[in-house]
């Protein structure tokens, strides 16, 4: 073995890449989240469809995204590995246990399950009608002097050859955008108070696995000082615990209330 | 504090060797005073059990006053008891009350089996030590006081992390079963001292190895270690083990 499978393959190399592909999902979250922010806009989707036309067209994203694509399936699965290699240390259980640790640092596998399945039905929700089912067509019109947008739907059949089809009208000073309505294929999913629910619950866990995981990484790296641990807990706790589990829950929550 | 003597329930494991299934038997102890320890209180059964002729129970312990980590008892859900920071040799029966009913089992490990009712084999730590816990340089008669100059925090952290006797709590604690917070206590208080210095590398690197082929599980950071450790030994020496190790593999010359 070349020292650095040895390495990596060890009991700490392997929570090191539990870390490393840990804290780059923290980071896309954080994005994911600050972009989506867009579907609160009160501007018919304008921002948020040319936002995904955007994400989903332009290379440096592009690249990144696969690589997040990888690093879902490299976490959940390596996490699973590891679950199950770590139930083996322990063939006998105990008949009472009074474990002083917390609940979800118990958990992390039964809540990253949980997330592994929410990813895979919001993905097929959204991402996969994007990429490759036949979606509406809006239409939105600037008027170039005023800024004002208005928007309509195109008609039922309507499909183009690119993401988005952007034309200038001189004459009338106005500037025309057809892009997927995904910003609509949305706001009707989140009208099915289940699949509200489900995202909701999906949060919790969402919460539960980061106020672990977010500090738990950092441990795993060896980066632990009294100096920033307090700071690194408090991050987990405030901003991955509850500031960005709520930030995704408002979403479903919003649509269904007030769309 | 009541002073007066107890009746205890006890629930504990009984197995005949390693290869063969346990099961909890139930044993019933009287007169058991407040004042005796928990240890004092199984040597007061056996004793009972031996005039009954009856098997005693096997179970381990040495130094009784919390110093040797022989007295590894899981009890009532937790390594040495409900108290923090004390082994089980230091649990007196005031900690309970009359009438209770208390479990008790071995530690629990892949790599701790279990040799007899309540003793396990714990010679994998053993090993991890043998692999890389010392330091081989001649350190001739005892130096003059301050003849080495280390700083005060780092003497106490060495110090600290020196506290770890060997018991196994951590690993009987830990839901994956990971030695880590022994293994980290004991990298730890040499990598802190000059005398560690010349085989640092090598040592984290050789007692990690030592500790994932005795089959222990992978550290997930959940902390039961250090909450249940009888020395109390800090999740801080975790996160240096794996500043040790990471550091090692990246840079020591082959
Ligand atoms: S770290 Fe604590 S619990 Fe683990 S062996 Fe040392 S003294 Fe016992
Ligand atoms: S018997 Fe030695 S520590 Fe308990």
């Amino acid at each position: 073995m070349s020292w650095l499978t040895k390495t990596l393959t060890s009991s700490i190399g392997k929570k090191v890449l539990m870390a490393l592909t840990g804290l780059f999902l923290c980071t896309f979250l954080v994005v994911h989240l600050s972009g989506n922010f867009q579907l609160f806009k009160n501007d018919g989707g304008y921002a948020f469809n040319t936002y995904a036309v955007f994400m989903t067209t332009f290379p440096v994203i592009k690249v990144i995204s696969y690589g997040n694509y990888f690093f879902i399936l490299f976490h959940a699965f390596w996490g699973l590995y590891i679950t199950y290699k770590n139930k083996q240390a322990r063939p006998v259980g105990y008949a009472v246990t009074k474990n002083q640790s917390s609940p979800y640092s118990r958990n992390m596998a039964i809540l990253g399950t949980i997330l592994l399945v929410y990813i895979v039905v919001h993905m097929s929700d959204f991402w996969y009608k994007f990429h490759y089912e036949h979606l509406p067509y809006v239409q939105y019109t600037e008027q170039l002097n005023t800024g004002q947008i208005t928007h309509a739907a195109m008609d039922e059949g309507y499909t183009q050859d690119v993401k988005k089809l952007e034309t200038f009208n001189e004459a009338a000073g106005t500037r025309i955008v057809v892009v997927k309505d995904l910003y609509k294929v949305v706001s009707y999913a989140f009208q099915n108070i289940g699949l509200v629910l489900f995202y909701v619950l999906a949060m919790f866990a969402l919460a539960f696995h980061l106020v672990h995981g977010f500090q738990s990484a950092f441990q795993s790296l060896g980066l632990r000082h009294s100096k920033y641990t307090p700071l690194i807990k408090g991050i987990s706790v405030w901003v991955f615990g509850i500031l960005i589990p709520i930030g995704y829950a408002a979403m479903p929550l919003y649509f269904y209330f007030f769309k | 504090m009541s002073n007066e003597n107890m009746t205890i329930h006890l629930k504990v494991w009984k197995q005949k060797n390693t290869g063969s299934k346990g099961h909890l038997e139930d044993y019933t102890v009287n007169n058991v005073s407040p004042d005796m320890s928990f240890l004092e209180m199984f040597d007061v059964l056996n004793e009972e059990l031996i005039h009954e002729n009856k098997e005693p129970i096997a179970f381990d312990h040495d130094c009784r006053e919390g110093i040797c980590g022989m007295c590894s008892m899981y009890i009532n859900g937790r390594p040495h008891g409900p108290l923090e920071g004390v082994t089980t040799c230091q649990l007196h029966m005031r900690s309970f009350k009359d009438g209770d009913t208390i479990v008790v089992e071995p530690w629990r490990a892949a790599a701790f089996p279990v040799i007899k009712d309540l003793v396990v084999d714990r010679t994998a730590f053993d090993r991890i030590i043998a692999s890389g816990g010392y330091v081989s340089i001649n350190t001739g008669n005892a130096q003059d006081a301050n003849n080495l100059p280390i700083g005060k925090e780092r003497a106490d952290l060495a110090f600290a992390a020196a506290a770890c006797i060997g018991c196994g709590a951590c690993v009987a604690a830990c839901k994956n079963a990971s030695a880590m917070l022994f293994v980290s206590a004991k990298v730890s208080q040499l990598a802190l001292l000059p005398q560690g210095e010349p085989e640092r590398q090598s040592r984290a690197l050789s007692m990690v190895a030592q500790m994932d082929a005795e089959g222990f599980g992978s550290c997930t950071n959940t902390g039961a270690c250090s909450a249940e450790c009888p020395k109390e030994i800090s999740l801080d020496n975790i996160a240096r083990l794996n500043r040790e190790f990471l550091g090692a593999s990246l840079s020591k010359p082959e």
